[in-house]
Parts: C-alpha cells; structure tokens; sequence
C-alpha cells in the first residue's frame, strides 16, 4: 500500500513552470530516493507534500486521505538549508519545535533527552546554538526533526556537513526508523547512498518524472549486460576463450589480479563464461554489473537535454 | 493540543525579555526620568532659593549710590578705594561674589560698567546690574532733561502678570490653563511614541529576516502557518513593550515614592505644616521642596505643581497605550512584509525609506503641534492613520475635541486591518524566496495571488 500518493501535480511560478505533472507514490514503510538535477522541482514538491504551498493541480492522498491540515503533524521535514535559532539555548530551542509540533513540554523533554544521549550529546543541551560547530547543528536539527514520531519522514540532503562517522551514525538511524515502520523520502545528489539505502526511487527533471519504480528494478531495466572478471593472471588469448558474442572491453593488471570488463549479450549464460575461464585461470571473482544510479541519473537527464 | 501561536509568542516574548538589554533599558528609564525631571525642578527652585551673594560696588561716577539696594538675592557694599589695583586687592580678601566698577566718564552719566569675579560671572547677575543701571541712567537723564520726580513715579509701572484661562466651549465653563506642561506632555508623547514604534517595529523586521537568512523559517513554515508565525511575532514583542512600559511605570512610581520619602523625612515638621497652610493646592511633594521659601517663591512653586496636577494622566495614558499598540501593528506588520522580501539587511534600505518616511514627518510635525495644536495640519496629520498615533498623542495634551479622537481611531484601526492582511500575503511568499531582488511589481503579484 502507498503511504503517500502525488498524483498529476501542477506547480506553476510566475516565470516558469516548477512541476508539470509529477506523481510520485511512496510505499509505506519505505525508503524513497527522490532524485533529480539541480532546479527539477524537488524541493517544490517536498514544500507541497509539507502544505508549505499549494499546487495547482493534482491531488495527493495521505494513508490513502487527502492531504489536509491535520497531516502536517504526522510529517517530520529536515530541509537541505537547516536553520536554527543562534542565539537560543540548544534543549530549549529542541523544545521549542517539539512543542510546535504537538507535543507538551514534560514529554518533549523526556524523549529529547533520550535522543541527545543516544546521539552523545547532553552535555550539549545548556549551550547555544552559535557555539556548536556545523556538524553538530545539522545532528539537533535531525532530532528535532523525528522526536515527535511523525509517520512520514522527508529528508533534503540530511547527509551534507557530516563526517562519515556521523554519516554511519544517522544510516543507522534512518534504516532503524524504517524497521519501525515509518516511511521515509530521502532526496539526495549522493547517488551510492542512493543506492545503499532506497527500496524505491523517482527521478525528476524538469518538473515531470522520468523514471520511478524499486531501485534494483530500475538499475536491471538498465543492464546493458556487463560483466566483471578478476582473474589471478591475465590470459594472453583471453578473446578465443570466451563463448561468441562476448567481447573484451577493457583489462586492467595489478600486482594481485587482472580485472576485465566483458561485454555479453542476454543469448550468453553468465555459467558458459565461467566455464570457458575456468580451466586457465583462478577465478577471484565474477559479477554482473548493474549499472550505477549515478550512470543512469547522468545518463537520464543528458538524453532529455538533447532532444 | 496547544494552539502553534501561542508557542511562538512565548517564546518570542521570553528571549527578550529575558535578554540584558531589556533588563537594563527598564531599570534605567525610570531612573534617567526621574533623575531628569528632578533635576528640572531642582534647578528651577535652586535659582529661586540660592543663597545671598555678596557684591562689592565702587561707584568713581558717585551717581549710582541710591541705584543698588539689597533685597533676597544679593546685598550691595560700596567701597571708596583709592585705585581700581586697590579695589581689586580688597575684593580679592573678601569672600564678595562679585565686584562692580563703575568708572567716571566725561559723558554726563557714564554707560559703561566692570564685572569682576572670582567665578564665571552667572548671567542673572549681570543682566540684574544691567537692569539696575540702565532705570537709574533713564532717570538720570530724564531729570537732566526737566522730568520732574514725581512724573517719573506716576508713569512707573509693575510687571505685567498674564494668566492664561481656557475657555470651555459654552462660554461659561472657565479654567486656568498650564501651557508649559501642555508642551512639555506633547513633546514627551509624540517623541516617545515614535520611538517605540520605531524600536518594537524594527524588532518584527530583524526578527522575520534573521529567520529567513537563517533559513528557519523553513522548519517553521512546515509546522505552523506563515500567517500564525508573523502574528506569533508581532504579538510576542507588543506583549514585550506593553511590560516595558508597566514596568516603567512601577518602577517610576516606587523610586518617585520613596525619594518623597526620603525627602518628607528630612525636612521640619512645623515647616511642613506652616508652608502647607500656605499653599493649600500643592501636595506634600511640593512642601517637601518648599521648605524654607518666602512666599513669592512659593507661589511659583506653586504654580509649576498645579501645572503638574492641572493633567489628565488617565487619559493620556489610556490613548498612549491605544495608539502604541495600533500604531505599532499598523507598522511592525509592514515591517514584517518588509524583512520577509529582503535577503540581507542591505537590501532593507529600499522598502523602508518610504514606510519611515510618514512617521518621519510626524516626528518633525510633532515638534510644531505645540504652536498650533488645532492647526489644519495637525488635525490632518491626527487623523491620517500613518501618522495619526504620534500627532494625536502630541496634540492630546492640548485638549481635541472627541469627535476627531473617535474618527481617528476609526480609521487608524481599519487601515491596521487592511495593511496586516496585505503585508501577511507577501509575507507568506517572501519568506520563501531566496537570491531575487524583489520589484513592487512582484509585490503587488503576491498580493493578487490567490
């Protein structure tokens, strides 16, 4: 079942047309990669999806409502431009939004507490804003974003200003969050991570989508039959030994294997190469290769640029 | 649940309150006014009040003799010496104020006359002597010219007293008016309500800009309504000017009471008494800073205290804290359109000049309304709503007539209604932009839009 449905969704500004029919369908307890160049309409999309503004037409159902004023609640927002408030306290501030959010004061407390110690970051509570460094912001601002348990989570970039320790830390987090079931729209340029986390992906360009369905999916409707070979040594008649209708791409050699780069056809069985190689070579390792959603990305938005 | 508005205007409210500038701000006014307004009385009745001052005379015309006599204020000696170095010299031993030198001419009655002083020389005394002089030399030469004396004394005249008495409108209804503290109130009013309204209005500005520099508008906009945001706003910091002048208030009142008391405690009972029988107007401040006056002071006193009475604080204050608050909405909400369009605080300059300007003209206007306080353009002015709040309050103290007071009003708080829904409908859109420079043209687009 779709948590959250966008359906034909119409953003015109004065001087240009934001979305132009965009639908987008989230799963529940997923995590939706919402992907798109620069400009694409993303982040109209998410101030819609918010009821920041309104679009002109289309319709968006909520757990299968229409989206109203009693969801914004349920909808948890980390931004890609994080803001706090500099000069006020750190718990106060974590309060503040708590409560704007619904909850009292004595839970907000509570629960927040929780958060900042399993972040390791108490000690923090009594400082000021403008006395933490970036990094530690962008972690308040990821709290105060999920303490109140909203049910649909969107995350704008919640990666950027992290070191990778930190960049695990919050992986973890957002992987946990799924387990308890809370649907997640993670939009990001970082495309590994896109890879690493998403169950489903939508690619925007230019205020329509190009390109939506489950990750693995997408990246399959994209082979273009690849495959990767380490062998312990390269093979001198390497060409003569595979079946017909594979061809050799590229072969590189290092000091503990030789890596090549085969191009097959859907006619060839993956099994067939192997047991052409295997009485010449020791086998490191084999793989298909999907192509990468930063190829497919790059490779999307490039074919709409040229008509 | 509670409602997201009444959050924002706690929080709005208690980080400034709670900031040191406001602390000291409310402290400290109180105290300057109070430390102002006593030094104005204090200097008013110090002049009256001063100790005698001992001049020296040595009249080398010899026709000054009968000119100085001694009164209050000064006691008059004539020294015969032999030389001005003489004459110097004995002042010099004496503890004498000042020392007159009245030197013969060749003119029948000498014009000219030496101040010397051990001290700068206060204007009071040398206009005194100037005055002295100048009667004794008119007489001088009318006599030299046949006046006889007795003519001279049956066309002398006392100083002319003017009581100012307002008439009621029916004709019959008089009272004593006190233009004095009328204009001083005006002053005090009008200035302060431009200040303020500049002060809380600039505050919603800086306030709705940092947040959208700051970019936490976009968390907020995502939880609240861009409309409950810029309320929670405007609201939080009027609650925090309506505290400061409470504030003020208490604190006024207290250091007033117990500066009287202090005062009350310090002076003769029986000189109290003896002086309140006196003055039965003045209240027992005005005992408390009489004590030991002659009566003629005392009247002048007495005078500035019934001024002081003669007011209908109620009133102005009750129209202080009305057109505060409407002003200050009618202004922190175009303040607010204003810091939600600009990016930086550079960009500010554009869209303020032309709002500041009208409570610039009212200010200026505000120092005139005293000279014609039903003057075709300050009614005008009290009853244009952009300027209305400062002129009314500096025209006030004056008496308006109740009509323009209500029509006023009337307008001020429709044009609130008007300008705050304008101003939250491009404020709910330039909260979100971000890098443009925003024409009018685009404003007036954001207005149309649905």
């Amino acid at each position: 079942m779709n948590y959250l449905e966008c359906q034909n969704i119409v953003k015109q500004y004065s001087n240009h047309r934001a979305l132009d029919d965009a639908s987008i369908s989230v799963p529940k307890g997923s995590i939706f990669g919402l992907l798109g160049p620069n400009g694409a309409g993303k982040t109209s999309l998410i101030r819609i999806i918010n009821q920041i503004t309104m679009p002109d037409s289309g319709t968006i159902l909520f757990n299968g409502e229409k989206l109203g004023q009693k969801h914004i609640r349920s909808v948890g927002y980390l931004p890609e431009e994080r803001g706090l408030y500099k000069k006020m306290k750190v718990g106060e501030q974590a309060i503040y939004f708590a409560r704007l959010r619904g909850m009292d004061k004595a839970t907000a407390h509570e629960k927040l507490l929780k958060w900042f110690r399993k972040f390791e970051i108490a000690s923090w509570w009594d400082k000021k804003v403008e006395e933490l460094s970036k990094g530690m912001q962008q972690k308040i601002q990821f709290i105060v974003t999920i303490v109140h348990e909203p049910e649909l989570l969107i995350f704008d970039e919640p990666f950027s200003g992290f070191d990778p320790i930190n960049v695990d830390l919050l992986k973890k987090e957002i992987l946990e969050l799924k387990e308890q079931g809370r649907t997640i729209i993670f939009s990001t340029h970082n495309m590994s991570s896109v890879e690493e986390l998403c169950d489903d992906i939508c690619l925007i360009n230019q205020g329509k989508n190009i390109l939506s369905g489950e990750i693995n999916e997408v990246r399959n409707s994209f082979n273009d039959n690849l495959v990767e070979i380490k062998i312990e040594h390269s093979l001198e008649n390497l060409e003569t030994l595979l079946p017909a209708g594979v061809a050799v791409l590229n072969e590189k050699q290092n000091n503990l294997f030789a890596q090549i780069n085969l191009q097959t056809s859907p006619a060839v069985s993956t099994n067939d190469i192997i047991a052409a190689l295997l009485p010449y070579a020791r086998i490191i390792s084999f793989q298909e290769r999907l192509p990468s959603m930063h190829d497919i990305f790059v490779q999307e938005v490039k074919k709409m640029r040229q008509p | 649940m509670s409602n997201p508005i009444r959050i924002i205007i706690e929080r709005e409210y208690l980080t400034r309150v709670k900031k040191k500038s406001f602390i000291v701000m409310t402290l400290l006014a109180p105290i300057l006014l109070v430390v102002g307004y006593g030094l104005i009385i204090y200097l008013m009745i110090s002049d009256a009040t001063a100790s005698k001052k001992n001049v020296m005379i040595w009249d080398e015309s010899e026709l000054f003799y009968e000119t100085f006599k001694s009164n209050d204020q000064y006691a008059f000696s004539y020294i015969f010496p032999d030389n001005l170095d003489k004459a110097k010299e004995e002042f010099n031993k004496s503890d004498d104020y000042a020392l007159i030198y009245i030197p013969k001419t060749q003119t029948i009655v000498p014009e000219a006359a030496n101040i010397f002083s051990k001290n700068q020389i206060s204007m009071n005394v040398k206009s005194y002597i100037g005055t002295a002089m100048q009667k004794e030399i008119e007489k001088l030469k009318l006599r030299a010219s046949g006046v006889s004396d007795e003519i001279m004394e049956s066309i002398k005249s006392s100083g002319v007293i003017i009581n100012t008495i307002r008439l009621a409108k029916d004709g019959v209804k008089e009272e004593r008016s006190y233009p004095e503290i009328r204009m001083i109130l005006s002053y005090i009013s009008g200035v302060l309500l431009y200040f303020v309204i500049f002060f809380f209005g600039g505050q919603v500005m800086n306030g709705v800009t940092q947040e959208k520099t700051n970019r936490v508008v976009e968390v907020m906009v995502s939880t609240v309504k861009p409309i409950q945001l810029m309320a929670g706003k405007i609201i939080g910091i009027a609650l925090v000017g309506l505290t400061q002048f409470l504030l003020w208030i208490i604190f006024t009142a207290v250091i007033l009471i117990a500066s009287s008391v202090v005062f009350t405690g310090s002076v003769n009972p029986e000189t109290v008494t003896q002086l309140t029988r006196q003055i039965p107007a003045a209240g027992v401040d005005a005992n408390t800073i009489i004590a030991g006056m002659t009566q003629e002071q005392g009247e002048n006193i007495q005078y500035i205290m019934e001024s002081i009475m003669s007011v209908n604080y109620g009133v102005i204050l009750i129209s202080f804290l009305f057109y505060f608050v409407f002003g200050y909405l009618l202004y922190a909400s175009m303040f607010s359109a204003i810091g939600s369009v600009v990016d930086n605080e550079s960009d500010m300059q554009q869209f303020t000049l032309p709002v500041t300007i009208p409570l610039i003209i009212a200010l200026v206007m505000a120092f005139q309304v005293p000279n014609n306080p039903d003057g075709t353009i300050a009614v005008a002015l009290s009853l244009i709503p952009f300027t209305s709040p400062i002129t009314m309050m500096a025209r006030l103290p004056f008496g308006v007539p109740w009509w323009e007071i209500i029509v006023s009003i009337a307008l001020l708080i429709g044009t609130v209604w008007t300008i705050t829904w304008l101003s939250a409908k491009i404020y709910r859109t330039g909260i979100l932009m971000y890098g443009k420079k925003i024409s009018y043209k685009e404003l007036v687009k954001w207005i149309k839009q649905k």
